[in-house]
């Protein structure tokens, strides 16, 4: 029985954790934030020669939850790029038969082909102009890799989250290679997995904020003392960590049971998602509140994660959407 | 991560099972009989190294090494096969470990087999009436007899659950007036059946009262020998230290949670309400919470298995269990509807009541609030949190002081 993290699974986070430390500073951030571009191939290379592109390999070695440490460091430091649908799409190709398909796999581990996702009805798009290839299709509809090119039209909007920009997609007779046919069981399973990796970003985010209130509170100074020191801030923050440090065993819980296949897997997931996207807006809110005027700013940078929180929170299915769907797959 | 105990935690639940096969047969005992039978089960399994395994074989324990694997088979088919574990209450929880701490031979030989054999049912006196979250504002006199080998006692004790069973009880008393306030308390052991106590049973809130909830106890000039008390004088304060560590420790059972939840569900149904968007919601949502302390609960027991610190966690869980008890209530207080026009049977109490309607909530709804103060209040949780997990600086007022 064992059900926390194993020394390589602390070390693949450390690993990930210091190199975005390195090539994602808040200066970083800030400059990529205020920019028209929706990839930032430095980090991205930087991130992705630590091999993170076959986390997802069936003979990797490791699973979903590996990769939900590594989105919960890329939810932590606000990466950006599209890591998720990088991981999924390896995920999936690596799982079909489609030889066409197939042909792109190592250089989608590699990640010198990105793969942005692009699940759902909707038509935004994180690094869709990056991408090389997008993952299409739904748990009910099935799953295909779409090539960029041809029949793909990308207009860029201004973005809610800076970190992650996206652009509304629209496929229109583009090259396509069919992953898993409607009704094929492996389609549900990536969607349940995109799920639990926003899950982990928001956690990763959602203890970010947490931290950085901590360390303020134990730095700025009002009516000669720390302000950490006053109870009504002290009980806000406590309420934050409470908020977030248990459910990481949700997240945990959810990759597991994906990995181990059990039964439970695809509601663990909707649970998840829908548990973790509330509990990163309720973080985001509450660290702002918690540095008062600084927070507000542009600057500070908070607003990043505030951002990204509104964006996980609607990503493939409001929490609303999610718990509706847990209810029925509880069989209420 | 694997959640499957291992080959030879399963051997070892076969073991156990076999064991309970054979050894849990109540039939159709009743009253003496039952209680004879159960006392003979409980030293068996003692024998079999299944049940007080961190107490040493002299004092009736079965001294195992540390295997919370398979302390948890041992809860688990034990709860299988409904028989009856350790006794519980402040005596195996709080006693004892601070005894095996703290006490001197004497006290152990004298008090920790009697408690684990369920003789000695252990009430405790550390709140007194104005003390609230201030536990060491404890008033209550203790002063030498004449001859010095008596503790004469005055005061008045309160909130000590089981209390009207209670033969014994474990107490903070002020020994030394003129001390810094957390120095001039001794810890002190007492029985309770002697002419200068008094006890009274406390009417709650929910209107439980009578043998099976607290009490509030006067001391009018009652004794307890000077060789009972545990830690030096004046040191009571931080002899207490351990116990409390205990309760905290055995406060919030995962399983406990998911019942109730499982029953919130049963509730939905029952009242024709499951269908109800909202509701599914509202149960979805609650869920979320309840999932993340059942799996943090597993965490907690994983680092513990392997010998690890799970960190800040694990001063959260209580305040945890508290805030979704709440929210629970509030949940099922939309349920019940008209239900709550009718006081359930027996309300609030643990005593036998006959078969209840969704009424019974309100037991649930009512509780819930007696969690947000008993064992340290939501509001001394969040400084625990925040001072001990956080690192955040300790409030002024309570930094003045230690």
């Amino acid at each position: 029985m064992r059900f926390h993290l194993s020394e390589e699974q602390t070390a693949i986070q450390a690993a990930v954790r210091g190199t975005l430390a390195d090539c994602w500073p808040m200066d970083r951030l800030h400059t990529f934030a205020d920019g028209a571009d929706d990839f930032d191939p430095a980090s991205w290379n930087a991130l992705m020669a630590l091999g993170l592109g076959g986390i997802l390999l069936p003979d990797s070695g490791m699973g979903l939850l590996d990769a939900a440490l590594v989105s919960e460091v890329a939810g932590e430091a606000a990466a950006p790029g599209p890591l998720i649908g990088q991981l999924l799409t390896v995920a999936a190709v690596a799982r079909s038969g489609n030889a066409a398909a197939r042909a792109h796999l190592d250089a989608l581990v590699a990640a010198t082909t990105v793969a942005a996702l692009a699940l759902g009805n909707s038509p935004y798009v994180q690094s869709a102009r990056a991408a090389q290839v997008f993952l299409v299709g739904s748990r009910e509809t099935g799953l295909a890799l779409v090539e960029a090119g041809a029949g793909v039209t990308i207009e860029p909007v201004k973005p809610t989250d800076r970190s992650r920009p996206v652009s509304r997609v629209t496929f229109d007779g583009a090259v396509r290679h069919e992953l898993f046919a409607a009704g094929d069981p492996m389609a549900a399973q990536i969607c349940d997995a995109a799920l639990v990796l926003i899950a982990a970003d928001s956690l990763g985010g959602a203890l970010h904020c947490t931290d950085i209130s901590v360390a303020y509170a134990k730095e700025r100074e009002q009516f000669g003392q720390p302000i950490g020191q006053f109870q009504g801030l002290k009980h806000q923050l406590a309420q934050m960590a409470l908020d977030a440090e248990p459910a990481r065993a949700l997240v945990w819980y959810a990759a597991y049971a994906h990995d181990a296949a059990l039964d439970d897997a695809p509601r663990a997931a909707a649970m998840a998602k829908a548990h973790l996207c509330d509990v990163y807006v309720r973080s985001t809110r509450a660290a702002i509140a918690a540095h008062g005027g600084i927070g507000y700013t542009w600057e500070y940078g908070l607003n990043y994660w505030f951002r990204r929180a509104a964006f996980n929170r609607a990503w493939l299915g409001s929490p609303a959407e999610h718990r509706a769907r847990a209810a029925d797959l509880a069989g209420w | 991560m694997d959640l499957s105990y291992g080959a030879e935690a399963e051997a070892f639940r076969a073991e156990v099972r076999r064991f309970l096969v054979d050894s849990w047969q109540p039939g159709e005992r009743r009253g003496g009989d039952l209680k004879e039978f159960i006392r003979t089960f409980r030293r068996n399994a003692t024998d079999r190294g299944y049940l007080y395994r961190s107490i040493p074989k002299r004092y009736g324990g079965s001294e195992q090494p540390v295997d919370v694997i398979r302390a948890q088979v041992i809860r688990e088919e034990f709860g299988r096969a409904r028989a009856p574990m350790e006794v519980g209450g402040n005596g195996m929880n709080m006693t004892v470990p601070t005894l095996l701490e703290k006490g001197t031979d004497e006290q152990r030989e004298l008090f920790i087999r009697a408690t684990v054999e369920g003789d000695y049912i252990w009430g405790q006196g550390y709140s007194e009436p104005g003390s609230g979250s201030d536990l060491a504002s404890v008033r209550t006199k203790g002063e030498l007899s004449a001859d010095g080998t008596r503790w004469i006692i005055n005061g008045q004790k309160i909130w000590t659950s089981q209390g009207m069973q209670s033969t014994h009880m474990f107490m903070l008393v002020r020994t030394e007036p003129d001390a810094a306030k957390h120095d001039g308390i001794t810890y002190l052991l007492i029985d309770l059946d002697q002419p200068g106590i008094t006890r009274r049973p406390i009417r709650q809130m929910t209107g439980e009262e009578g043998a099976n909830t607290f009490c509030e106890y006067f001391f009018d000039n009652a004794e307890t020998p000077v060789s009972w008390q545990v830690g030096a004088r004046g040191q009571g304060w931080y002899v207490s230290r351990t116990t409390l560590k205990h309760e905290r420790a055995s406060i919030g059972s995962a399983d406990g949670l998911g019942n109730q939840f499982k029953k919130l569900v049963e509730l939905a149904q029952e009242t024709g309400r499951i269908g109800d968007p909202q509701v599914r919601d509202s149960l979805v949502r609650i869920e979320g919470f309840v999932q993340s302390h059942r799996y943090t609960s597993f965490r907690l027991f994983s680092c513990a298995a392997a010998g690890e610190d799970a960190g800040s966690v694990q001063l959260m869980m209580k305040l945890y269990l508290t805030e979704i008890g709440h929210e629970m209530a509030q949940l099922a207080q939309d349920l019940i509807g008209e239900h709550a026009f009718i006081e359930p049977a027996g309300a609030g109490g643990r005593g036998p009541r006959g078969a209840r309607g969704p009424e019974k909530w309100m037991d649930q709804i009512m509780g819930s609030l007696g969690n947000s103060i008993a064992g340290g209040t939501t509001n001394i949780q969040r400084n625990i949190i925040g001072e001990r997990g956080l690192g955040l600086p300790r409030d002024l007022a309570m930094s003045a002081e230690k």
